[in-house]
């Protein structure tokens, strides 16, 4: 066997990373799931046979919208702090990152709040309410799982983990809370533009 | 060749070898051959169970007014069977080839990611189990221990609280959840695998047939899966928290759960299919002694069959009362679909003709698909004409077809597969006189259960009912068709004896016992945990004969 190569390794050249391919992958199949609970929502704008409707209960969540999407800006900041190996650069614009997605999150809760208690929408009063609560709680549940993964890696760094070497998967998380953040953009114009 | 001695094999040497142990190191394991043999394991382990309900059914049918089982058992029978064969048959057997395959014939040391495999596998195996423990704990109308009997597509509103009571359907829904997140980890590790774990020179356009089936079909898994993901997380709503989604009484719209669940559905049947259209390209060229007939045309066929399957799911729907212009679409794209298949069959026949064909048993498999599949390819193209379906719709024609594209096709592929590649995994050769039995008696089962039904379709027997009355015409097929159960159960006898007999006796098979040319048959049989100590340099699309015949390499022709 003289053309037999010693397996050291040996791939071919320019193959993309595996985690990378991965998160696309998981990014891909979850957008589908996304695009499905999407097509229900504008499937049933305007179908509700009884109120409350979305142009009566629903407000523009501008200051959760703010928040969310400067949440992208801010863990682009963080990675690069990784990458340039200043821990304190990174802590900060990580921790910053957690404070924008938890205040969204609480701003989540406070619509809630206000459309159970005040409006009396629940998911069982109409198409509406199924359509909605299901939408949007579908996108908060991505942000807690984004927001306890971001919190993992802050609290690794916080007790002192080199993360730096593992500047890789860092980042594959930021395009995991990019795309939670780009659902958003679908959702807001969906429920809150288009549907109201 | 592999010399390397892992301290596992020193124990086993050493005699302190134990069940325990063995057990362990299976439950444990993240190798991607011992995964791939669970999932063989678990796929054949349900088929049997599978095919026992399946029998029962025919049973029941053998004779008109019978009364052995009665309708609501019927009706839990037919689901169980359907939901098991698509999602703990088929499914596993695509993670199966995809584990135990693709790394060996990319020359990688394991999948991207062994963990998460596991991971996928024990979630299928749980899920199957799940659905089976509703025999025990299900609650439904006929109260305790009650399996689902909504049908394997479980359509609204029949899925909804109002009309399924207890937990039966809840266990419907949550098993294929497990296992459809199992297999979507399953396709993020091909494609992972396949992107970025190739050997050197191993390009894509070199990548063996299978694993671009195998690749196609997992792109494909992570689209497809999640309409159906997304409709179950909505059914539960509606059943648990009192959503609407599909409740026609609160304006809901009971058609929309069909849409999703044919999205899924109908690319759940090329996810199916192709895999075993994947083994036929490896198997047909093998046996033929030469390579693929028109393999760029394959690649692309099979890239279009994937890309075109997600755009027919609503032919399965002509029945509905849908608008004339979405029937067109739909028949269309469906008469559509069939022209890369149909570029399919004339590769396998191409890369026949002329060859010097050796008629073992993975090859008689493989071309009694060749027959079958044409068959059942034909009858999807008449009942992809709408006026034909609003005809036969919901009939034992349909049934017929879908059991013709499955068993016939698919089922006739995978055991080509597993003749084919039982000595890799094992050492030994499977008998080729049992297997031929097993070929045999498994042609004329098949043909006898399944070629009357489409006689009593057209006759117009509905599907899925538990009985029939005298004077329709059916008594005879539907005598036909369980007699031919018998058939096809000694077959598969055959082959359960085969395998134990052969795991004890067996010939041993060496590392390359059918001459073939792709990188897994360069290793020991079985190969060793890391599967290859050297590997031929890949210039080509069939290493192994470059390497074979240094005179004559491909490489000069690719």
């Amino acid at each position: 066997m003289t053309e037999a190569l010693a397996i050291t390794n040996i791939r071919e050249e320019n193959l993309m990373d595996r985690g990378k391919v991965g998160v696309i992958c998981l990014i891909a199949t979850e957008a589908t799931i996304f695009m499905i609970f999407v097509i229900a929502y504008v499937f049933y704008i305007g179908k509700s046979l009884t109120g409350p409707f979305p142009n009566e209960v629903l407000t523009l969540p501008i200051w959760a919208t703010v928040c969310l999407l400067s949440s992208s800006l801010t863990v682009e900041m963080a990675v690069r702090g990784l990458r340039a190996n200043v821990r304190s650069r990174f802590l900060l614009w990580m921790g910053l990152t957690i404070l924008l997605g938890a205040e969204f999150l609480r701003q989540t809760a406070i619509e809630w709040n206000k459309l159970i208690n005040r409006d009396h929408l629940t998911i069982a009063t109409n198409l509406f309410g199924t359509t909605y609560y299901s939408l949007v709680g579908l996108h908060a549940s991505h942000v807690v799982i984004g927001l306890t993964l971001l919190s993992l890696v802050f609290l690794l760094s916080l007790s002192g983990a080199k993360l730096h070497a593992h500047e890789r998967r860092v980042e594959l998380l930021s395009w995991y809370w990019h795309f939670v953040d780009a659902v958003w953009v679908v959702v807001f114009t969906v429920v809150y533009w288009l549907g109201r | 060749m592999a010399t390397v001695t892992y301290p596992l094999d020193e124990g086993r040497k050493a005699g302190t070898f134990s069940l325990p142990s063995l057990l362990h190191e299976w439950v444990i394991t993240v190798d991607h051959k011992k995964l791939g043999l669970m999932y063989v394991i678990t796929a054949l382990l349900f088929f049997v169970v599978a095919g026992v309900l399946a029998a029962v059914m025919r049973a029941q049918l053998v004779v008109p007014n019978n009364t052995l089982i009665d309708p609501a058992t019927f009706n839990r029978l037919f689901t169980v069977h359907g939901t098991t064969m698509v999602f703990f048959v088929g499914m596993p057997f695509f993670a199966a080839l995809a584990n135990y395959l693709v790394p060996l014939m990319l020359g990688a040391r394991d999948m991207a990611f062994p963990r998460l495999n596991a991971m996928g596998f024990w979630l299928t195996l749980f899920g199957g189990i799940l659905l089976y423990s509703s025999y025990l704990t299900g609650e439904g109308l006929a109260g305790h221990g009650t399996a689902p009997d909504v049908g394997w597509f479980a359509y609204s509103p029949l899925n909804e609280r109002a009309f399924s009571r207890g937990t039966s359907t809840d266990y419907w829904v949550l098993s294929i959840m497990l296992s459809g997140l199992g297999s979507t980890i399953t396709a993020i590790n091909v494609i992972a695998t396949v992107l970025s774990l190739r050997v050197k020179g191993m390009a894509m356009s070199r990548m063996p047939l299978m694993v671009w089936m195998l690749f196609v079909v997992s792109c494909q898994i992570l689209i497809a899966m999640p309409p159906l993901t997304a409709a179950q997380i909505m059914l539960l709503l509606d059943r648990f928290l009192g959503a609407h989604f599909f409740d026609t009484q609160a304006g809901g719209d009971a058609v929309l759960w069909q849409h999703f669940f044919w999205m899924f559905g109908h690319p759940e049947v090329y996810i199916l299919m192709l895999p075993g259209f994947g083994a036929a390209s490896e198997i047909i060229p093998v046996f033929s002694r030469k390579p693929m007939f028109g393999r760029m045309a394959m690649i692309g066929a099979t890239c279009t069959i994937g890309f075109i399957s997600f755009g027919v799911w609503a032919h399965h729907m002509f029945t509905v009362g849908m608008s004339s212009k979405a029937n067109i679409f739909f028949a269309i794209s469906t008469l559509i679909i069939a022209i890369p298949t149909g570029i399919k069959m004339f590769n396998w026949l191409g890369t026949m003709w002329g060859g010097k064909i050796r008629m073992d048993t993975p090859m008689l498999f493989c071309i009694g698909f060749l027959f079958q599949f044409l068959i059942a390819g034909l009858t999807g193209v008449m009942l992809a004409i709408a006026p034909f379906d609003w005809q036969l719709g919901d009939s034992y024609f349909v049934v017929a077809h879908f059991h013709y594209v499955l068993f016939g096709g698919l089922l006739f592929t995978l055991f080509g597969a597993i003749y084919y590649w039982f000595p890799k995994a094992t050492g030994r050769m499977l008998d080729e006189t049992l297997g031929k039995w097993h070929f045999w008696l498994l042609v004329i089962g098949f043909h006898l259960t399944f070629d009357p039904q489409h006689f009593a379709g057209l006759l117009g027997m509905p599907r899925r009912i538990y009985t029939y009355a005298p004077g329709r015409g059916w008594e005879l097929w539907n005598l036909i068709s369980s007699v031919g159960v018998v058939i096809q159960g000694a077959a598969i006898l055959f082959f359960v004896w085969n395998v134990f007999h052969s795991l004890a006796k067996g010939r041993k098979s060496g590392p390359d016992p059918w001459d073939a040319w792709t990188l897994e048959w360069s290793t020991s049989s079985p190969p060793p945990e890391y599967n290859f100590a050297t590997l031929p340099e890949v210039r080509s699309s069939r290493p192994l004969w470059d390497l074979k015949h240094p005179e004559d390499p491909d490489w000069k022709y690719e």
